[in-house]
């Protein structure tokens, strides 16, 4: 394109000047995006959280209360401990099974587009009647998953309904909506030259080994946008328990963002909601820091070969 | 340990032909994975098919008999089930074409032009990926209730007008890097714009990744539940979640009811997935993370 070529109509723009101003056209939805619903609602945020705002009145000017109030506030504090050990709990899972499954459906098989396609499936459900399904199944008293096991001889459980339980239960469910996270995986396999494979086995590595000398490093970068995105997701943990809990029994949980949206749109505190939101929100990015600051130390970037 | 053992020498060669016993693993385990995957979906069936009261009989039968149809037609009868699903459809629809308009224009810029800030505007298009939608939860639902838009379907649309989500734009952005230049070049020296470029070349090569993120937005859009809750009280403008979820309240322990509902809610969904997953497999597989 850097050809001079001469163009074919008289034009006083250069090729150049013409493809930037073609690109910020294109540009332009994306552009006005970032600043209408991005950009300008993080600001718009920032100043509610300083303010006493209900909507219906101007918001007024508070200074640093809404932030006082919440230091003192249990409730928050119940939600951060419990949405952290949730986060724990379901990273977990999510981390170990999609990189299992991924592993296993990249095999080179006959028919494993169909495995995966149904493998995925799950993870496509409406987030309600997945919970629909979930309730019923660890239904206490008539519940599938007290029956199996009964059969077993293991006591039955009160699941959701049983203090101690009620999280890991809710983590579980999560197993069947980690099909993005599987994909993304494959995808990164996928990128692993074979030609590596064949090197390790020369030098006599076995499976075991070329796992975790090939495989593992090189898909590290593709293991370290799961697991922040896996933890960003996980943080704002909403839906199941809104539809299925509803925060109980007592507060166990009672996650940060149903916390947020208790407080923004049942009691229209949109200052102090604002002002949690902004915690959250400085949280996930300072974890995201310690993600990338510490990745250094296992993710191990490659130029392409090709 | 073994698990990996025959999974990493499945992957290792991928032409030569195996011994029987570890492929028949590798299928065990994938069968193991599949049962497990899709018995959520099967119980939801069976107790959807199930009669009323039977659903408690113990030991739980495995598949109905009789097959009770009459709970499909209860279920989508004693709730304005055509209202909620029309306002799922125009949500969905409307929402899954502005994010592919503006997402292919964004991704067009991104991947084929050369223009000053464009490491700049793809940086701060990942980080929104890593921006709390809870943030912008909060302001954006001040300026439509300002803009009196709460209570309609457009606070759930217009935002997706803007651009779609990052991810889509990075998925655009890297297929269309794998669609070869020469034929934009002579485009290019014939006088075409790039609006006649991106619309007549560009983008009639993409079907796959259009066919993919169409998919991925309509199933986002449809299932969504957190943003409806948010914007739509009446009974007029809810989608089917939010019914859905009127439901339960009413219905209360009747699973049989509740699971049929849930399912009719499903299976456009699914009916969706299995007929676009042989483009679905291939925008996947084009537009890896590693930029195959």
């Amino acid at each position: 394109m850097s050809r001079s070529r001469p163009a074919p109509r008289p034009a006083r723009l250069s090729l150049r000047q013409r493809e930037a101003i073609w690109a910020y056209v294109f540009l332009t939805p994306f552009i006005l995006g970032i600043v209408l619903w991005q950009a300008g609602p993080l600001l718009l945020s920032l100043y509610h959280s300083f303010t006493d705002y209900n909507v219906l009145q101007p918001p007024v000017w508070t200074g640093t209360r809404n932030y006082e109030v919440l230091v003192g506030d249990r409730r928050f504090w119940i939600s951060l401990g419990n949405t952290l050990v949730y986060t724990v709990m379901s990273v977990t899972i999510y981390m170990a099974l999609s990189l299992g499954l991924a592993l296993l459906l990249n095999a080179k098989l006959r028919g494993i587009a169909i495995f995966r396609t149904l493998i995925y499936l799950p993870s496509q459900l409406p987030i309600v009647a997945s919970a629909f399904i979930f309730l019923w199944i660890f239904e206490p008293n008539f519940g599938i998953a007290n029956h199996i096991l009964r059969t077993i001889g293991v006591e039955p459980q009160k699941w959701l309904f049983d203090p101690v339980l009620a999280k890991p239960t809710l983590a579980i469910m999560g197993a069947w909506a980690i099909g993005s996270g599987i994909i993304i995986f494959i995808a990164g396999l996928q990128t692993v030259p074979e030609s590596l494979y064949d090197a390790a086995r020369v030098d006599g590595a076995g499976a075991v080994r070329q796992f975790l000398s090939v495989t593992l490093p090189l898909i590290s970068p593709v293991l370290l946008f799961n697991l922040i995105i896996a933890i960003i997701a996980s943080f704002q943990v909403f839906d199941l328990a809104y539809i299925m809990t509803g925060g109980g029994p007592g507060t166990e949980t009672l996650f940060y963002v149903l916390y947020i949206f208790r407080n923004a749109f049942e009691l229209f505190k949109m200052g102090y909601a604002s002002a949690l939101a902004w915690v959250l929100f400085l949280m996930i990015l300072g974890l995201t820091f310690l993600n990338f600051r510490f990745s250094g130390r296992w993710v191990h970037y490659e130029v392409d070969p090709r | 340990m073994s698990v990996q053992h025959s999974e990493d020498d499945a992957l290792v060669t991928p032409r030569r032909r195996r011994p029987g016993p570890q492929r028949l693993v590798l299928y065990a385990l994938l069968a193991v994975a599949l049962v497990v995957a899709l018995f959520p979906g099967y119980w939801m069936l069976v107790t959807a098919l199930t009669q009323e009261g039977k659903e408690f009989s113990y030991p739980p039968a495995i598949w109905p008999e009789p097959l009770a149809w009459e709970n499909f037609r209860i279920a989508l009868t004693e709730w304005p089930f055509d209202t909620y699903f029309l306002n799922s459809f125009m949500i969905a629809g409307l929402g899954t074409i502005g994010a592919l308009l503006t997402e292919a224009m964004a991704g067009y810029a991104f991947a084929r032009l050369r223009f000053p800030g464009r490491d700049l505007w793809f940086s701060i298009c990942l980080a929104t990926l890593m921006l709390p939608f809870v943030v912008t939860m909060i302001p954006r639902f001040v300026i439509f209730s300002q803009l009196g838009l709460v209570d309609t379907i457009w606070p759930l649309v217009i935002p997706y007008w803007f651009g779609g989500s990052a991810f889509g734009v990075f998925l655009f952005r890297q297929f269309f890097r794998t669609i070869p230049f020469d034929l934009d070049e002579a485009a290019t020296l014939d006088g075409a714009s790039h609006a006649r470029i991106w619309w007549s070349i560009v983008l009639p090569q993409s079907r796959a990744i259009f066919v993919t993120l169409a998919l991925l937005h309509f199933v986002w859009f449809w299932n969504d539940f957190m943003g409806p809750l948010i914007y739509l009280h009446s009974d007029d403008v809810k989608t089917l979640p939010l019914g859905l979820l009127n439901f339960k309240g009413q219905y209360t322990q009747d699973w049989n009811l509740m699971m049929a509902s849930a399912l009719a809610m499903t299976l456009p969904i699914l009916v969706l997935i299995l007929l676009g997953q042989r483009y679905f497999q291939k925008g996947m597989a084009f537009t890896g993370m590693g930029g195959r």
